[in-house]
């Protein structure tokens, strides 16, 4: 299988990214590691005209402490989220989570700016991003805005990302609240979570238990209430609406749902 | 467009459609057929080289995305006197394949993860391999292969 044609470029920075991008409007996207997008050209499932490539910039990789936040670029790479000291440190959701992205191969190639801006509902990091309660910075031709995650994902597979804005920085607040767990559900080792939980302090959200990720207000109101996981948890699918599939139904999901936030919880009351 | 990637040490050169898949260019340009194609959908690995010394799955990226890059495939692992590398010799020396169809991938996946984590524990190693599949070993032999090589190099 190969890609319909396109024109290849390599941007030599954002700017010169973003620029490349608005020249040829609708038709062209940014590439950065290319693990959602290549298969889904390779299947002529996306068709564009122009690839702009982010996936060596620099100025888009790293991982900073910012005194009140850390800084996380774009497209660094889910392997390096998952080594990273300083996140091991202050933010180990987001390392552990990444970690579990895939295979070693994927975590190599694949962005947390690409995990993103796809905003597959079965993906990992955008459900850790709510429960971070993380800032996404977007640059598009008009200058930067700042999006808050809770913001970002508007439905399957889309995002508030205008066409041309290129996703930059994610910031997330520190001191990150107590406790974390991230429980992720899958029939082999390599597959997409079924259902998914992330729980940082009292924010819970779940992969895959709708068309994006959602944050778990049942749950988190009764844990504010003072309920105790097992608990809180009963509330793990309410409101929701997790789609039917080859691997389960919508009530398996929500049986799911319910028992992994109870182990998160649980987890997370150890960690905290 | 101009594509030139440093293939096991060697400037390999050509011009290529832009859609032109890495993993064509090492076979179809290169004429190192030693990576496979297996699934052609990210999923088993038999495809995986080395890409400035980090695995990835050559059927899933772009030869221009390499460009400018270093690759190193099974045919650059062996010294230059046909010295098999350690991973190489341990799959030999441990049984690690029957049909050989996985093994150039699990032997690069293999030397990535030894370069990450020269003292892997079985459990590391298992993880580590996730992105490759074999339909013929049942794994056992090539775990254990994976640790008797990082034995040899020092680590345990
Ligand atoms: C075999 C396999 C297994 C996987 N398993 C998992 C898994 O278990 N969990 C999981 O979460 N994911 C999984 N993935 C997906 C993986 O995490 C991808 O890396 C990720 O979804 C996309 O990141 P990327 O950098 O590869 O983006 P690309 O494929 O390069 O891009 C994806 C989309 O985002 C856009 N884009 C990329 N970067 C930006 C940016 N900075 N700003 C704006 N738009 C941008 C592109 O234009 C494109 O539309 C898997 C992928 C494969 C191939
Ligand atoms: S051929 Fe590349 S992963 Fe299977
Ligand atoms: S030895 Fe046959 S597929 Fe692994």
């Amino acid at each position: 299988m190969i890609p319909a044609p396109f024109t290849y470029k390599r941007a030599s920075s954002v700017d010169e990214a973003v620029d490349l991008v608005a020249r040829d409007g609708e038709d062209a996207k940014f590439l950065a590691g290319g693990h959602s997008l290549l298969p889904l050209m390779k299947l002529r499932l996306a068709v564009p005209q122009t690839l702009v490539d982010i996936g060596r910039l620099g100025e888009l990789s790293y991982i900073r402490d910012e005194g009140d936040h850390i800084a996380v670029g774009a497209a660094t790479t889910h392997g390096e989220l998952a080594s990273s000291g300083l996140l091991g440190r202050d933010l180990p959701l987001l390392a552990h989570a990444a970690g579990q992205v895939g295979d070693p191969q994927v975590r190599h190639c694949g962005t947390i700016g690409g995990s993103l801006a796809h905003a597959d509902p079965a993906a990992d990091l955008p459900a850790v991003v709510l429960a971070l309660d993380a800032t996404l910075v977007a640059r598009g031709p008009a200058g930067s805005r700042e999006i808050a995650a809770a913001d970002f994902f508007r439905g399957l597979f889309e995002t508030a990302l205008e066409p041309g804005e290129l996703l930059t920085e994610i910031r997330i607040g520190k001191p990150a609240a107590p406790g974390w767990a991230f429980q992720k559900f899958t029939k082999r080792a390599i597959d997409w979570a079924i259902v998914g939980v992330a729980v940082q302090g009292g924010r819970v959200a779940l992969v895959n238990m709708d068309q994006t990720p959602v944050r778990a207000v049942a749950v988190e109101s009764a844990l504010a209430d003072g309920a105790a996981p097992a608990e809180a948890a009963a509330h793990a699918a309410a409101g929701t609406s997790p789609s039917e599939d080859l691997n389960a139904t919508r009530a398996y999901r929500e049986h799911l749902a319910r028992v992994l936030v109870r182990r998160a919880l649980e987890a997370a009351q150890a960690a905290g | 467009m101009n594509v030139t990637v440093t293939v096991n040490g060697s400037q390999v050169e050509a011009e290529v459609p832009d859609r032109t898949l890495l993993v064509h260019f090492l076979r179809d340009v290169a004429g190192l057929t030693a990576t496979n194609i297996g699934c052609d959908t990210s999923s088993c690995g038999a495809c995986t080289v080395l890409l400035d010394g980090r695995s990835v799955k050559s059927c899933t990226m772009l030869a221009a995305q390499a460009d400018g890059r270093s690759v190193v495939t099974l045919e650059g692992l062996a010294d230059g006197d046909g010295e098999l590398h350690a991973v190489q010799r341990a799959f030999r020396a441990e049984h690690g394949l029957q049909c050989g169809f996985c093994t150039p991938g699990m032997v690069m996946a293999a030397v990535s993860l030894l370069s990450e984590n020269p003292d892997p524990s079985e459990a590391e190693v298992r993880t580590a391999l996730e992105g490759n599949l074999c339909r013929c070993t049942g794994y056992h032999n090539i775990v254990r292969a994976v640790l008797a090589a990082a034995g040899e190099r020092g680590g345990r």
